[in-house]
């Protein structure tokens, strides 16, 4: 307890007396407290034991409906049976150990990468593990190299799907970000225009209107003869979406650079791309870190909007699995329990990793 | 800044090469590549296009939004079938957008208000309540909760036929909630219009009021007042109208329920799952705003011997909407944007008509440049309106 400083004088009594110090401090401190108090105790009396009961003691994790019918509780079952058709979507069953090593590989390059950032001499790596880890994920995701069979990319869905919509999204909306960015800073007004104009259209309209436009106008843009599947339009809207949130972050960091720093960059001699390189961008990017990572949140789960467009993401593949069969369909709360947890498992901890990350990166100003 | 003496070579290309170094002229070249090769790009997708809508044989031009849209709409809050117009029916899409948003914004500012403060709440479990709230809702896609806030209304609520009755007339059933109405009588617009009199006439009485404090220091009890005037004269309204007390009731007819306000669950999930996501952010933006008010603040504010609800009322709250205002205009407007996920759901919003016209005319650029210039416009008008905001909150600098 770290009140214990603030207990009265005296001898500090035995572990019960203490706790009922704590709980009048916190819980019990005033009449309305005391109601609030109760109010909440019975609250969550009223709503635990029953989400305990639904979903462990009367749940069943046999994957049949026969099994699902018989209890009261959750039917995991649901979620067990289907399980390879919502973590994987269409890829062909025998061959989707490769998007799960795919998967793999790519939370280990996102875990690597945000664990490098702390590390001064360890970011220098983050940069060639991922030019190494895109193509290995693109071979065992595509195929047709190295015996492996060739795999449509519209047969892709699930976590794999989701997981790759969202890195690959961030890593190209880095450097247009970036590119944005210094764009909006620039002394020299087309530059500047056209930068803020793209900026605030993309930022005033909805992610799913551009994700319509990449998966309908797209094609109409190009060349006759020249198409390109939907996954890669829809990455491509994510892309051109993510960038304009992406530049007002490094906005952020530009702008909470001194004055001074510039100034001190062009005395030295150096060209604009030099003082950027070598003085200004190190400091900013240290700033926009954490902020990244959230905006890296918001579009993991922004991904999800792929389903209106008819990608089969891991929210997409939960709804196929459950219109596979007439008799799942009632069992949706389980399917989307489940997609909840996983996008909770990963948002949750990123979001941790994020605040941890700012207080860690701080710390070299606080004397 | 020249560097000519730097460079190398005779007298023409030394001028040369000085007037290459020169930072405007640089400024002016990289300016003038940058446009060149937008514009080039611009006119390689628009010929490009072009060429593909003559091959596909697509119409160009706003000319569809005057024929007949032909497909019905489920909900609508103006006149409207389905021979009206492809412009009518974005009206209905853009109306029901609004509506959605507007209901969403004030509903998710309530709840964030309430957790928000709850989360800094000196009740340990209070506080943790409404921080299990937050971090649940926020870090689960909103798309995934409208999802199951639509999948949930169908399958947890009863058939018409053996309706939940939540207070006599109010009827919930799978097909929506149903709420009596009153019917329509002169009555209500002469209430319509004594109310906005009684609202200016308030807004004049605490002009007066703020006057005379000023001169005299004595306060006047604007809020209990006004409260009174308002309802007072609107109670008389509806006397002197004739009081009319005929009430549209919503029973079961046959196998639906006829008659009533019909709430469809449409609009229900995605006004739930709209509200509740954003709540969890509203309410980070407000404990974020309290927390930015200085204690010295609330200090300042006992040693001048306020009652707490005042300095709260007084003191805490108008600093801490000045730093939570712009945040949460973003998070008004991110509601806005993503009602226009209700075209997944089935809720027929600005998104979801346009989509349907896009699909029936073919004219997908121009459906999409319709919806894409009105979301920028919502988008302009409300933070133009949370700009005007935010400067007559703002701290004025002496």
């Amino acid at each position: 307890m770290t009140d214990i400083a603030k207990l009265p004088p005296g001898p500090l009594g035995s572990s019960s007396q203490r706790a009922v110090i704590w709980a009048r401090k916190n819980l019990f401190n005033s009449w309305f407290n005391s109601i609030l108090t109760l109010g909440s105790i019975a609250a969550l009396f009223w709503i635990i034991p029953p989400m305990i009961e639904w979903g462990i003691t009367n749940a069943t994790l046999t994957p049949s409906i026969e099994a699902c019918r018989e209890v009261t509780g959750a039917c995991w079952g649901f979620v067990n049976a289907n399980l390879r058709l919502i973590l994987f979507g269409t890829y062909p069953y025998d061959e989707q150990w490769r998007p799960l090593l795919a998967m793999v590989v790519l939370v280990g390059i996102i875990i690597g990468s945000l664990g490098a950032v702390p590390y001064a001499g360890m970011r220098k790596w983050i940069i060639p593990m991922w030019l190494v880890g895109i193509p290995v994920i693109a071979i065992l995701m595509w195929g047709g190299v190295l015996g492996l069979t060739y795999v449509q990319n519209s047969y892709w869905g699930g976590l794999p799907l989701t997981l790759i919509l969202s890195s690959i999204g961030i890593i190209f909306a880095f450097p247009l970000g970036l590119l944005l960015a210094l764009g909006r800073q620039s002394s020299m007004p087309a530059i500047k225009t056209l930068s803020v104009v793209y900026i605030e259209i993309i930022r005033g309209v909805p992610l799913i209107t551009v994700l319509f436009m990449a998966s309908v106008m797209f094609p109409l843009f190009l060349p006759e003869g020249v198409t390109i599947d939907k996954l890669l339009r829809a990455q491509i809207g994510i892309i051109l979406f993510t960038a304009a949130y992406l530049a007002e972050v490094f906005r952020g960091g530009l702008q909470a650079v001194p004055n001074g720093q510039f100034e001190a960059g062009n005395s030295l001699g150096l060209s604009y791309w030099q003082s950027m390189r070598l003085i200004i961008l190190p400091q900013a990017m240290r700033l926009v870190i954490p902020p990244t990572v959230g905006s890296f949140i918001s579009m993991f789960k922004d991904t999800t909007l792929v389903v209106i467009i008819g990608l089969f993401d891991l929210l997409n593949t939960v709804k196929l699995a459950l219109r596979s069969d007439p008799a799942w369909t009632r069992y949706y709360v389980e399917g989307y329990a489940f997609a909840a947890a996983i996008f909770f498992l990963f948002c949750y901890s990123m979001a941790r990793y994020a605040a941890y990350l700012e207080k860690e990166l701080r710390k070299g100003e606080q004397r | 800044m020249s560097r000519s003496q730097n460079s190398p070579g005779g007298v023409r290309s030394k001028s040369l090469a000085s007037y290459l170094n020169d930072e405007n002229v640089r400024a002016i070249i990289y300016q003038i590549i940058v446009i060149g090769l937008v514009i080039l790009a611009g006119w390689y997708l628009i010929s490009n296009t072009l060429e593909n809508l003559e091959r596909q044989n697509i119409s160009t031009g706003y000319g569809f939004l005057d024929r007949e849209a032909s497909f019905e709409i489920s909900e609508s809050m103006i006149e409207y079938s389905a021979q009206s117009s492809y412009s009518q029916a974005l009206i209905v899409g853009l109306l029901n957008t609004v509506k959605v948003s507007l209901m969403g914004i004030i509903l998710c500012t309530i709840l964030g208000t309430i957790f928000g403060i709850a989360r800094l709440s000196s009740n340990w479990i209070v506080r943790k309540l409404a921080t299990v709230y937050i971090e649940f809702f926020r870090n689960i896609p909103v798309l995934l909760q409208l999802f199951f806030w639509y999948a949930l209304i169908p399958n947890a609520f009863p058939h018409p036929r053996d309706a939940i009755e939540l207070l006599p007339g109010v009827l919930l059933t799978n097909r929506g909630l149903y709420t009596p109405v009153p019917v329509a009588h002169h009555a209500f617009e002469i209430m319509g219009i004594v109310a906005i009199l009684a609202i200016i006439g308030i807004i004049f009485l605490k002009r007066w009021a703020k006057k005379r404090q000023d001169a005299t220091g004595q306060p006047f009890p604007v809020a209990l007042v006004g409260t009174a005037v308002f309802f007072g004269s609107v109670f008389i309204a509806y006397l002197a109208g004739g009081a009319p007390t005929v009430l549209d009731v919503p029973e079961l007819r046959g196998f639906n329920i006829q008659g009533g306000n019909n709430v469809s669950p449409e609009f229900l999930a995605v006004l739930i799952g709209l509200s509740v996501y954003t709540s969890a952010y509203v309410a980070e933006v407000v404990r974020s705003g309290i927390q930015a008010v200085p204690h010295g603040q609330w200090e300042a504010a006992d040693s001048l011997g306020l009652k707490r609800s005042v300095a709260l009322r007084k003191i805490i709250l108008p600093q801490s909407m000045r730093v939570a205002i712009p945040p949460l205009t973003n998070q008004y407007l991110n509601l806005t944007k993503n009602s226009s996920l209700a075209v997944a759901v089935g809720y027929p919003d600005l998104v979801s008509i346009s989509n349907t016209t896009m699909n029936q005319t073919g004219q997908a650029i121009e459906a999409i440049s319709i919806f894409m210039s009105i979301y920028l416009g919502l988008s302009l008008i409300t933070s133009l309106f949370m700009n005007w905001f935010n400067k007559k909150m703002a701290l004025v600098e002496r």
